[in-house]
Order: structure tokens, then sequence, then C-alpha cells
């Protein structure tokens, strides 16, 4: 094999510039990890298959423990692994994650301060079909609330596999979101990630869209529908929710009359409540939000439900019109 | 004086434990604010696990080949605390500022502010997953040290206990050892009245544990169990040891409303007279 094909090897690896669900370019971000770093160890409640890291637990059974359907034991366990010098990785979806073993990440994880990776997936309402239970809409504001809990929502998979390495090379508790569904490479090619670290595709004259996760793909639709109604937009996407990249935002406050902020997560407690708060006391603009508003979702394909809570590039682009009229 | 550790003369360790109950009185009538009953109650138990069984350095408290010990029942932090003073973590002196703002000495344990706690607990329940993570981490590094746990016997009927003796039970962690400190007592009155938690040999084995039932004030009886504990192989062991609430106080023995009440000067005088 030549070199060329090498590279073009690595490259695919990394996921740039492919379309690829956050939950699997995590499956493989362990699979690499555990080759090279001896003290990785994964723990699973029972949904390996779905979280992805079946591939782990083929490759390395000895560093896999599945915890049957127990989070809270889960969580309590990965916290006594941190504790021998390992780096465990816990995953489920992130509404039995974050909701079930919430008191054991505090008490366990947060107030120890303990080197547990908690990577969760089925994130947002497009879990899709299996509706309201298992739709995490409230997995950022309950992990954002915890002191020394550090927050990352990747928007593609080449994003989500070096946000994984970032993660196990971090000091403390990390909690990082993943989804279940296909999504569209957004980052460039050239994109390194760092935790605390916003990525700035352009800053409006007239808006700043703010936006995490899937929505930063509508976020960038969203610019380019405006762009042809004369409307200037810009797109962050700002994959670390904790700690805040108040640097981004300042320069979006300063040069933008309108920050919009977009998350598949409940608008109270997420990102947009983490910017809202931030800029009111630094740099007070206004700033509105598009995410679910205080409402379960329900069952139904990933797509119709972005439409029906609108969650679309397109409610995107009608609020930010709207609410500079 | 320098403290013995590993010492299996059982005059020494009931010495050791009864020094120790003055010490927790002590340090309680002083804070004005802790937990007597139940720590008085495991005092037999943690005496012979830090003064006879546990591999430690109190002057490296991160040795990599110590034996760990998790306090479960955080709320027994007096006790957690006079061990670690008494087998010389830190000066016996520390102990007057416990609760106080400012201080490592918190109300439950906390691993962040005091070297010697492994991890913080006070939140009931927890304990047991996370000795069982650190059993499964030593196991990994092959490393021989081994793991000690002690749980309330009220804290027993949190669920998450028993995914946790379900986990230990199937991933044969026989570098693990649990007590439950069955002082039959709990905030609101008996377990048996509050929530009941019998049969409780019953309930360990059916989860696969090897269990056995001891008197936890008789100090020869703890120092056999920990040393039968070590001789299992293949699954997690339970030592199940019947104590008493406020064990060692006459007017503490057997009630609940001393849980979380300290001593008052007179009836410190009145204890440090009986222990003496």
């Amino acid at each position: 094999m030549g070199s060329r094909d090498q590279e073009q090897k690595t490259q695919n690896a990394d996921f740039a510039g492919q379309a690829v669900a956050t939950r699997d370019a995590y499956g493989a971000a362990l699979l690499e990890l555990g080759k090279t770093n001896q003290n990785i160890v994964v723990l699973d409640a029972d949904l390996s298959g779905s979280t992805k890291t079946k591939g782990f637990s083929k490759a390395f059974p000895e560093r896999f423990f599945n915890m049957g359907i127990s989070e809270q034991d889960m969580i309590g366990t990965a916290g006594g692994l941190s504790l021998t010098g390992k780096v465990p990785f816990a995953s489920t979806f992130a509404v039995f994650e974050t909701g079930r073993a919430w008191e054991q990440i505090r008490q366990t994880l947060c107030y120890s301060h303990l080197n547990v990776k908690l990577a969760a997936t089925h994130s947002g309402i497009t879990v899709g079909e299996d509706g309201a239970s298992h739709q995490s809409l409230e997995d950022i504001a309950l992990m954002r609330v915890l002191p020394g809990m550090t927050v990352i929502v990747p928007a593609d998979g080449f994003e989500t596999k070096q946000a994984i390495d970032a993660a196990a090379e971090f000091e403390g508790p990390v909690y990082v979101r993943l989804g279940r569904s296909k999504v569209p490479a957004v980052m460039p090619k050239d994109y390194k990630f760092q935790i605390g670290k916003a990525y700035t595709y352009s800053l409006g004259k007239d808006a700043t869209i703010v936006a995490a996760g899937i929505m930063v793909s509508a976020a960038l639709e969203a610019k380019e529908i405006l762009a042809n109604e004369g409307i200037d937009a810009g797109v962050i996407n700002m994959s670390t929710i904790k700690p805040l990249d108040g640097g981004a935002l300042l320069a979006a406050a300063g040069k933008s009359k309108l920050i919009l902020t977009a998350e598949e997560h409940s608008i109270i407690g997420g990102l947009g409540s983490a910017v809202a708060e931030f800029l009111s006391e630094n740099h007070p603009v206004k700033v509105v939000k598009i995410g679910m508003r205080d409402t379960f979702g329900c069952s139904g394909p990933p797509k119709e439900l972005l439409q029906l809570y609108g969650l679309t590039a397109a409610n995107m682009a009608e609020t930010i019109k709207e609410s500079l009229r | 004086m320098q403290s013995i550790l590993n010492s299996r003369d059982i005059g020494y360790l009931k010495e050791r434990a009864r020094e120790m109950r003055i010490e927790i009185l002590k340090m309680l009538e002083k804070s004005g604010s802790g937990h007597t009953g139940g720590s008085l109650s495991a005092v037999d138990i943690v005496a012979a696990l830090y003064f006879y069984k546990m591999k430690h350095r109190p002057d490296n408290p991160d040795w990599a080949g110590r034996d760990r010990f998790i306090l479960s029942k955080g709320h027994a932090a007096p006790l957690l605390y006079t061990t670690l003073a008494l087998t010389g973590y830190f000066d016996k002196s520390l102990l007057d500022s416990l609760r106080r703002v400012g201080c490592p000495l918190q109300g439950h344990p906390s691993s962040k502010m005091l070297s010697g706690v492994e991890i913080s607990t006070g939140s009931l329940g927890q304990g047991l997953s996370i000795a069982n993570g650190i059993a499964m981490g030593l196991r990994l590094d092959k490393n021989p040290s081994r793991v000690y746990c002690l749980l309330g016997d009220g804290e027993t009927q949190e669920g998450q206990v028993w995914e946790a003796a379900m986990s230990a039970s199937h991933y044969r962690l026989d570098n693990l050892c649990a007590f439950v400190d069955l002082n039959g007592l709990q905030i609101d009155g008996r377990c048996c009245d509050v929530m009941n938690i019998e049969p409780v040999g019953d309930k360990w084995r059916a989860f696969g544990w090897h269990t056995l039932s001891i008197d936890g004030h008789d100090m020869q009886a703890i120092v056999d169990a920990l040393d039968e504990a070590e001789k299992v192989k293949g699954k997690p062991c339970m030592i199940l040891a019947k104590t008493v609430k406020g064990k060692g106080v006459s007017f503490f023995e057997g009630k609940a409303e001393y849980h979380g009440v300290t001593p008052t000067k007179e009836e410190l005088e009145l204890a440090i007279k009986e222990l003496s």
C-alpha cells in the first residue's frame, strides 16, 4: 500500500468530510484510543450495540464492563475505576445517563472531581420513533449545573472523533452529547477541536447564530437562506457549552444586532440559557432562542419532528427576520 | 506514640477501639453536630481494619500498594477521622475542627479536602459501586491490594446497593470485602419498622456473596472473619456485623434519637468515665 493510500485511510478514520452519526464516530474513536492507551476502560448499561461501544468490547473484552440495566451502579463503578488510574468512558442513552444517575454523577464524580468521561448517545428529539421517554431534552442543563463538569456537544463525526480524544486527555469529568441519526459534515478539513474553543464560520452584521450539535448544519443553511434575502447572518459552532467561549460570544455581540441560539434541547438551561447568561452580564444584546419550548417530544421520523418543533433552517431564518423587524 | 499497624493482638485492638470511642465523643461534643450512634456502632470493625488487617502507610496515603477502605455510610465521618488521626495520617488536634468553615474535616468525608479519604461519601447507597470499580481496576493492574467497604443497615434500602451487589458477584470480585453495620436503627426508628431489610443474610447469599454473620463488637470474631474473607475465591465476601448503635456508652446504646445528636459536656464526662 502506498503512502498516499495510507494517508487517505487515516483521513477516513477521522471522519473529515463524512456524513456519519456522532455515535458511530464515538465508537470508532474509542477503538483507536483503546489501542494506544491501555488505561481506557469502557462501561455500558446494556446498550453497547446502540451506543457503539460494542466494537471496543470485542477488541478489548478485559477492559469492557457491561453493567446491565443499572445506570447508577455504572457511574459509581466508573468512578471507582478512575481511582485506580483508569480513564473510564461510561455510555448509555443521554436520558438515562444524566437523568437516572444524576445524583451519582454529582456526588461520586463531580464532588470528588473524578476523571470519568460520560459519552451519552441518543440525545435530543432526533432519537425519533422511540418517543419522548427516550428523547433527552434536559441533559445539557443537568450536566452544566454541576461544578467542574465539562460539557461538549460535537456537530459532526470529525469533531466527535477529536472531542473524544480531547476528553481522554483532559483530567476531570466530561460529558459528551452524541446523537443517533446521521449528520452532515460541517467542520472544515483543517479543523482542530479544543475544549472551550468555539468555531466561528463568520460573524453577521445583522445576526449571528450560535448553534451546537446537529443544529450547526441547519444554521449554515439558514445563513444561505438569509443571504438570498439580503440579510447578513454569521454562524458559530459552540461545541463546548461549558466552559463557554466568552471571547467568541463577545466578538459576535460586538458585531451583530441579534444573537440566535439553536439547540436540540430545552431552551431552559441549555445552550441558549448559557449564552444569555453570559451576554446579559458582559455585553447585553438581544438573544432569541430556537429549541424545545418547555415540552416533551413525541414519536416520529427525526426529520418530521424537527419540523414539528420548529428546529429547521427555515425556522431559524424566519425567527431572525421577525426579530430584526 | 507511634501506633502499631497490622497487630493481631486482640487486647491491643480492643484498647485502640476504646481510645477511638473516646476521641469520637470528644470531637462530637466539641463540634456540637454530627452522627454519634452510627460512629460508635462500627468502631470495632474499623479498628480491626486499620490496626490489624489493612496494608496502608499513613505517611504515604496514596501508596499504590495500600488496601482501600470506602466508608459508604459517610455519616460515620467522625469514626473515619478518628481512625486516620490515631493511625497517624494527621495530627490529633485537627479533630477539634470537625465541621468548621474551611476545615478539611467536613460533615461527610471529602476526598478533595482530606488525604486518607479514598472518595467523598455521604449520599447513601453509592459506596459499594465505587468499591467494585476500584476492585476491578486493581485486578486489571494485577495489583494484589484489597478493597473494604462499610455500609449501614438502613443504607441497604437504597436500590443502588443491590445493583452493586449483583455486579460484584457477576464480576467475581474476590478482592472485595464488605461489612453491613447491623445496628438495627435508622433516623426514623427501627429498620424493621421503617423498611424491613430482613432476611438480610439470605439476601446477600442469594446475590452470590460469601456471607458471614458475626457479633460486630467481638474483636476476635471480626479478626477471624477478615482472615476468612481473604481466603474466599471467585466471589465477594460480605460480613454481616450485628452491632449496637451508640455502643460503649450505656445511655446512648440502642437509641435512634442519638443517630444525629452529639453528647453534652456532662454526657461526655459520664461517657469517658464508663469507657475508662
